[in-house]
C-alpha cells in the first residue's frame, strides 16, 4: 500500500509574521521557511504505518517553488522514501493544490493520504478535504489515531466536545490533528540518507490543470492591535474593577 | 443572489454558532436559505424556520444524514447549488462540522474557499485572518459560488425567535456509503460550551499538573458560571483534555470575560482569545506576554490569588 504525505513550506513556527508597509503580503524574505508542524505530524504518521508493515512506500509531495526541495528533504529525513515537487512559482490557493494532489496520487495509485489538518501560514484548513471531494474518497479529519488493516481504516478524530470513531474502506484521506504522535527528531545520519532519495521535480504548468487563483487578496494589514490595560495591586482591586468599571461580572 | 446556509444542529436544535453564520449571511444582503440535513430531523427544520431572517428552510431528512458524515453532506448541498442556479454564496459555521464539510462542497463547485471569514464587506469582498491573526486579508472572490465558513465569534447571533420561513422538503442525495460512524465519546458538560460561553477560565502550564488544574480553576468557574479552556502547553502535558485548547489551531473564542491563569501568552493562544471583551491575567512572571493584551493583570502566585478570588466573588 502506497501512502502519500503532503507538505508544506511556511514561515517557521517560532518566527512572527510582520505585514509589509505597503499592504501588499507578509513579509517572507530572509525569514526561516520550515515544514508546516501538521505535516510533519503527517510524515510521522506515515512513517508509523510502515514501520508497522502495513505501508510499503512513502512519497512526500510538495507543491511551489524549488525552495520546497528543503522541505521535502526534511520528509526524506522524517523516513518519506522518495519525494515529488510539483513546481511553480505562482501563488497556490488550496483547491489548485488539491488538484495537484490529485494527479500525483492518481499517477502513482496511492491508496492513503495523509494532509496536516491546516498549514500555519494561510490557516486555510481544506486542501485535505478537498483532494478528497476530488479524489471521491472517503475522509476522515483532526485524526487522532488511525489503525489501518485488512484494506479498511478505523479512525478517530477530534469534535467539538470530544471524540468520534470512523470506519472506511481503503482509499482514505487523514488529515491530523495535534495530537496524533509526536514527531521523532530529525538525526544526522537520517539527514544524511535523505540526500540519496530520489526526489523528482514536474512543472505544474505542464499538467493543464486549472490552477489559476479565484481569489484577490486585495490588502493585507495588520490587525487592530489590542491596548494593554493596567496591573491591579491586588485580588480585592481585581473584583472591584471587574464589577464596577469592567461591568462584566 | 441567494445564500444557502449548512446548519450545524443535533436533530432537536440549532446550534448557536449557525446563528452567527446567519447573521453573517445577512450582511451579504441575499436571501438566505438554510438546510438541515439529518435523521428524524424536523424538530431542527422547524427551529431553524422561526430563526429571525432566515427565507426559506431547506430539510432533507434520510438515515444516511444521520452522522453527519462530509462526504453525503457535500454531496447532498453540491446537488441543491446545482439545482438552483440562484445560489451565489454556501455559508458554514468554522467549527468542527463546518471545517470537515464546507472544502468538500468547494472542490465539488469547484470553487475556492474562504476559511474564517471575519466581515463582510460586499457581496464578493470578505475579510479574514491569517498567520494565527497576525495579519488580516481584504480578500476578494470570482468564483460564481463564493464559499465562506464564518468565524462565529466575529458575527452578534441573530435571535433564534421572531421568523417564519417556509419549511420545504428536498429528496436526499445517494447514500455514497464511504464511511461509517463507530461511536462518539462525547463529554457531557455541566458548564456553558467553550465556543458559546460569556466566561471563560483557561489555565495554562502555571497549573502545573492535572489535578491542581481541576482542583484550582474548577472553584472559579462554577462561581463565574464559567466555561474551562485550557493554553497548548497544558493540553500537551496532560493538564486538560483536547477539546479544551485555545488557540490557532484549537478553538476561537471571544466571550465577555477570558481569566487566563498561569499562561505565558504565546502568540498562537493569543490568536484564539485576543477578541475577548475583557481580559484578566493571573501570572506570577510580570513580564508574560500575557499582559501586553491583558485589560486588567494581577501579577500573583496563581495558587493564593485563585482561592482568593474565588471568595471574594
Amino acid at each position: 500500500m502506497k501512502v502519500l504525505v503532503a507538505v508544506k513550506r511556511v514561515l517557521d513556527y517560532n518566527v512572527k509574521a510582520r505585514v509589509k508597509s505597503d499592504g501588499s503580503g507578509v513579509d517572507l524574505a530572509n525569514q526561516k521557511l520550515s515544514m508546516n508542524p501538521f505535516d510533519e505530524i503527517a510524515c510521522e504518521e506515515a512513517v508509523r504505518l510502515k514501520e508497522a508493515g502495513v505501508a510499503t512506500e512513502i512519497i512526500a509531495v510538495s507543491c511551489g517553488p524549488a525552495g520546497c526541495q528543503e522541505t521535502l528533504r526534511s520528509a526524506l529525513a522524517i523516513g518519506a522514501d522518495r519525494g515529488v515537487l510539483v513546481e511553480t512559482n505562482d501563488v497556490l490557493e488550496p483547491l489548485a493544490v488539491a488538484k495537484l494532489m490529485q494527479h500525483v496520487a492518481a499517477k502513482e495509485g496511492v491508496e492513503v493520504a495523509i494532509f496536516g489538518k491546516q498549514a500555519i501560514d494561510d490557516d486555510a484548513g481544506q486542501t485535505g478535504q478537498m483532494f478528497g471531494a476530488l479524489m471521491g474518497w472517503a475522509q476522515a479529519t483532526f485524526a487522532s489515531k488511525v489503525k489501518i488493516e485488512g484494506g479498511a481504516a478505523t479512525i478517530s478524530r477530534e469534535i467539538d466536545g470530544g471524540l468520534e470513531t470512523l470506519q472506511m474502506k481503503l482509499p482514505v484521506v487523514i488529515t491530523t490533528d495535534l495530537r496524533l504522535n509526536e514527531p521523532r527528531f530529525i538525526t544526522l545520519p537520517n539527514i544524511m540518507k535523505a540526500k540519496k532519495k530520489p526526489l523528482e521535480v514536474i512543472k505544474a504548468a505542464d499538467l493543464g490543470l486549472d490552477l489559476a487563483p479565484r481569489t484577490a487578496t486585495l490588502r493585507v494589514d495588520e490587525p487592530a492591535a489590542r491596548k494593554a490595560g493596567i496591573k491591579v495591586a491586588d485580588v480585592a482591586d481585581l473584583v472591584k474593577r471587574l464589577k464596577e468599571e469592567a461591568k462584566v461580572i | 443572489m441567494t445564500t444557502l446556509i449548512i446548519a450545524e444542529h443535533d436533530g432537536a436544535a440549532i446550534k448557536p454558532a449557525t446563528l452567527n453564520t446567519i447573521a453573517a449571511a445577512l450582511k451579504i444582503g441575499a436571501p438566505v436559505h438554510v438546510l438541515v440535513a439529518g435523521s428524524a430531523c424536523a424538530a431542527a427544520g422547524q427551529a431553524a424556520a422561526a430563526v429571525a431572517g432566515v427565507a426559506k428552510v431547506l430539510v432533507a431528512d434520510a438515515a444516511h444524514y444521520g452522522a453527519q458524515l462530509a462526504e453525503n453532506l457535500a454531496a447532498l448541498v453540491v446537488q441543491q447549488v446545482r439545482a438552483d442556479a440562484s445560489y451565489t454564496h454556501v455559508l458554514a459555521p468554522a467549527t468542527a462540522f463546518g471545517k470537515n464539510v464546507l472544502p468538500r462542497v468547494a472542490a465539488l463547485l469547484d470553487s475556492s474557499q474562504l476559511s474564517d471569514v471575519t466581515a463582510v464587506e460586499s457581496p464578493d469582498t470578505f475579510q479574514r485572518p491569517f498567520y494565527a491573526g497576525n495579519a488580516v486579508a481584504r480578500v476578494q472572490s470570482k468564483d460564481k459560488v463564493k464559499v465562506l465558513s464564518i468565524r462565529t465569534t466575529a458575527f452578534d447571533p441573530v435571535a433564534a425567535s421572531g421568523g417564519s420561513a417556509a419549511v420545504e422538503s428536498v429528496a436526499a442525495a445517494a447514500d455514497l456509503g464511504l464511511t461509517q460512524l463507530v461511536g462518539r465519546e462525547v463529554v457531557k458538560l455541566e458548564r456553558p460550551e467553550l465556543t458559546a460561553a460569556s466566561i471563560i477560565v483557561s489555565g495554562g502550564r502555571g497549573l502545573g499538573a492535572a489535578d491542581k488544574f481541576h482542583g484550582v480553576l474548577e472553584p472559579l468557574a462554577d462561581k463565574l458560571g464559567a466555561a474551562l479552556g485550557a493554553s497548548r502547553a497544558a493540553v500537551d502535558a496532560g493538564y486538560a483534555p483536547n477539546d479544551y485548547q485555545v488557540g490557532q489551531t484549537g478553538k476561537i473564542v471571544a466571550p465577555q470575560l477570558y481569566v487566563a491563569v498561569g499562561i505565558s501568552g504565546a502568540i498562537q493562544h493569543l490568536a484564539g482569545m485576543k477578541d475577548s471583551k475583557v481580559i484578566v491575567a493571573i501570572n506570577k512572571d510580570a513580564e508574560a506576554p500575557i499582559f501586553q493584551v491583558a485589560d486588567y493583570g494581577l501579577v500573583a502566585d496563581l495558587f493564593q490569588a485563585v482561592p482568593e478570588l474565588v471568595s471574594a466573588l
